[in-house]
């Protein structure tokens, strides 16, 4: 068996890791997130275990690929045969070609989580969908988390040409220790393919959560992102999503903190050539001492012209002690580009509570009521129904 | 049913209402009018319980409550209604969501038990119908993107479902073109009723030829100067204000 490819990148990885460790505050993209308590606590890497209670969303409606601490269960999962999926272990013997081709191949930039998760990944989903394929259900990537431990695992997608797939990656954990999730994905959009991916963030409470998903967008690729980041004590997602020739990206995000949380969401659109359009929108509400961050970046490439650009971030703080660092960036270097881009942040509007308090409705039930339309907006563009239903019944959007 | 007595109220260091007097009884139907800022929607307000007002003197009983010591949620839920000059769009909250929620308030209030959905539904569309309204309004976040006419009716629909006692209307005429005028004017009408009485704020004698007033009082620099019957409101339309002011 000859894997001697991967071995190298992944002691390359280890390696790099050995010098540098987790990101430091110092960098610029890590500036407001310091996972330096994180790193003192020395997780080692999970082990397998037997039993496990999860959640699933009905097999009628979708598939299933489970993860328990960071190993897939084929017994617990049910998997489409009109693709290829399995787990990563065994891509690197039975496609062993294609995944050379592309591990590795979406990420622009490494820091310490990638590095890590290269170096040591358990294991991880290879989802491959030949010309022309449509995925029948959304595909639900179920990762349970029991242990206190890391669990890092690696995944690459690819769709070829004229393909069609939604995913949902959940994050979930029955426990209340810490624990480290270190995921991340490559996304290989191939011409014309058209992929959905949703992710819900609801690690336990303690949980240290790092999510990056890296995605090659082929001419006319259309990557649509749902991210839902409602659990763990400290979390960081990176998007990071690289257009050709009339690519489109939509990213909506949904970040909800209480207590001490504290929510990273940093995304990245490079738009590389030209007419490629992108959207997007995130809304953040933090409550109690929850910290929230939004650093959002499009870059226009030089000769990328005619790309039509948005971007939005509003936040709801809902107590003097909630925070939120926003930072939206345009770096147009194209000169025919039409680019727009908005935040704002600010606290329930004293009128609409009024209002609502006019009609009979108590004070406490009016400001649930419009913090809850305010998170709303975004679950109301979840087009997958059982999704839908599972976010607006789960407790954390009960405010 | 309401009684206002001597009222004094001040925005910031500014009085806006200067020793007001009004009297409504069940069954009633009050008109005011009176010059742009001579303080009716202040009036209004101080009803509805709004806050950044800051009553200095007098009092208001309702139904031999102190409504002043009331908080405005329960204002509403004994009955006090206020149909706004400037309704507020509310993004997110549907039409029918803030209906249902706000009868089961009211309902919870009285001891009664949670409306039943089917129920509900068919109270609320007769309702929308009766307003000649589209359905999908229900469906639409509460006055979000609604044009002025359709703002005015939606307090009218809200009005209709919570059956209040006092209602009052803060010139729910403007805005309306004839013909919601009228469908405005006979909802209105519809809920007439010996125990149910109305304030009704306006500019325009128009609205009193469809809903006939039974007193109609002259709001000035924060007092009501003159109170008259429907009569009164045809002898303002002839003269202006001015004469009042003078005498
Ligand atoms: N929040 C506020 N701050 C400062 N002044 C205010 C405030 N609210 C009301 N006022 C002033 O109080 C006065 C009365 O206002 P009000 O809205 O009650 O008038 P109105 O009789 O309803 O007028 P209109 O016929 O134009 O609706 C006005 O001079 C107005 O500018
Ligand atoms: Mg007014």
């Amino acid at each position: 068996m000859s894997i001697s490819w991967l071995n190298d990148i992944r002691s390359q990885a280890a390696a790099q890791f050995e010098t540098t460790g987790f990101p430091a505050s110092n960098l610029e993209d890590w500036r407001y997130t310091n996972v330096s308590a994180m790193a003192k606590k020395e997780f080692s890497i999970a082990k397998f275990v037997e039993d496990v209670d999860f959640d699933a969303i009905e097999s009628g409606s979708a598939f299933h690929f489970v993860f328990v601490d960071g190993y897939f269960r084929e017994e617990l999962s049910n998997l489409p045969e009109s693709i290829t999926v399995c787990s990563i272990n065994e891509a690197i013997e039975k496609h062993a070609d294609l995944l050379q081709s592309r591990f590795n191949q979406a990420i622009n930039q490494t820091h310490g989580f990638i590095d890590f998760n290269t170096a040591n990944f358990t294991d991880g989903v290879f989802l491959h969908l030949a010309e022309n394929v449509v995925l029948e259900k959304p595909l639900q990537i179920i990762h349970i988390a029991t242990q206190a431990a890391i669990l890092p695992t690696r995944h690459v997608v690819i769709l070829d040409k004229n393909t069609k797939a939604t995913l949902i990656e959940m994050f979930v954990s029955p426990e209340k220790h810490a624990y480290l999730t270190d995921s991340v994905a490559e996304i290989f959009v191939g011409e014309n393919a058209d992929l959905t991916l949703y992710k819900v963030q609801q690690e336990g409470e303690n949980a240290y959560h790092f999510g990056g998903t890296y995605v090659q967008q082929e001419k006319h690729a259309r990557f649509t992102h749902h991210n839902f980041a409602l659990g763990s004590l400290l979390a960081r997602s990176d998007i990071v999503s690289d257009l050709k020739t009339a690519a489109e990206c939509e990213l909506n995000g949904l970040f909800l903190g209480s207590g001490k949380q504290h929510l990273d969401n940093l995304t990245r659109i490079n738009h590389l050539e030209s007419h490629g359009i992108s959207r997007e929108f995130y809304k953040g509400i933090l409550n109690d001492q929850a910290k929230g961050v939004f650093q959002g970046r499009i870059v226009v490439a030089e000769n990328a012209q005619k790309i039509d650009s948005k971007m939005n971030n509003r936040n709801l703080l809902l107590s003097n002690e909630a925070e939120v660092d926003t930072k939206p960036q345009l770096e147009i270097y194209a000169d025919d580009v039409k680019c727009a881009h908005g935040v704002t942040v600010g606290q329930l509007d004293e009128k609409s509570i009024f209002y609502l308090q006019s009609r009979g409705i108590d004070e406490d039930t009016a400001k649930h009521i419009l913090t809850f339309a305010f998170a709303n907006e975004m679950v109301e563009k979840v087009t997958f129904e059982p999704l839908k239903a599972l976010l607006q019944n789960g407790n954390k959007l009960n405010f | 049913m309401l009684k206002i007595k001597d009222l004094t109220v001040n925005v910031g260091t500014k009085e806006i209402l200067k020793g007001l007097n009004l009297n409504v009884n069940a069954g009633e139907i009050h008109a005011i009018m009176g010059p742009n800022g001579a303080g009716k929607s202040t009036l209004s307000h101080v009803l509805s319980g709004k806050s950044g007002y800051e009553v200095t003197g007098g009092s208001i009983t309702y139904n031999d409550k102190n409504l002043l010591e009331m908080p405005a949620e329960i204002r509403a839920r004994e009955g006090v209604f206020l149909a706004f000059q400037y309704p507020v769009e509310i993004a997110g909250v549907t039409n029918v969501y803030l209906l249902k929620a706000a009868l089961n308030a009211v309902r919870k209030h009285k001891g009664l038990s949670e409306v039943d959905a089917m129920d509900f539904l068919t109270l609320v569309k007769a309702k929308t119908k009766a307003l000649d309204m589209d359905e999908k309004f229900l469906y639409r976040a509460v006055n979000e993107g609604f044009s002025g006419g359709e703002k005015k009716r939606n307090e009218i629909l809200q009005m209709a479902m919570l059956e209040p006692q006092l209602c009052i209307l803060d010139e729910t005429d403007s805005g309306l073109d004839i013909d919601a005028l009228r469908i405005v004017a006979d909802g209105v009408n519809a809920l007439r009723s010996p125990d149910r009485a109305f304030i009704m704020v306006t500019h325009y004698q128009r609205l009193l030829d469809y809903i006939k007033p039974d007193f109609v009082h002259v709001l000035a620099d924060g007092k009501i100067v003159k109170s008259g019957g429907a009569e009164l409101a045809l002898e303002l339309e002839e003269k202006g204000y001015g004469w009042l002011e003078q005498a």
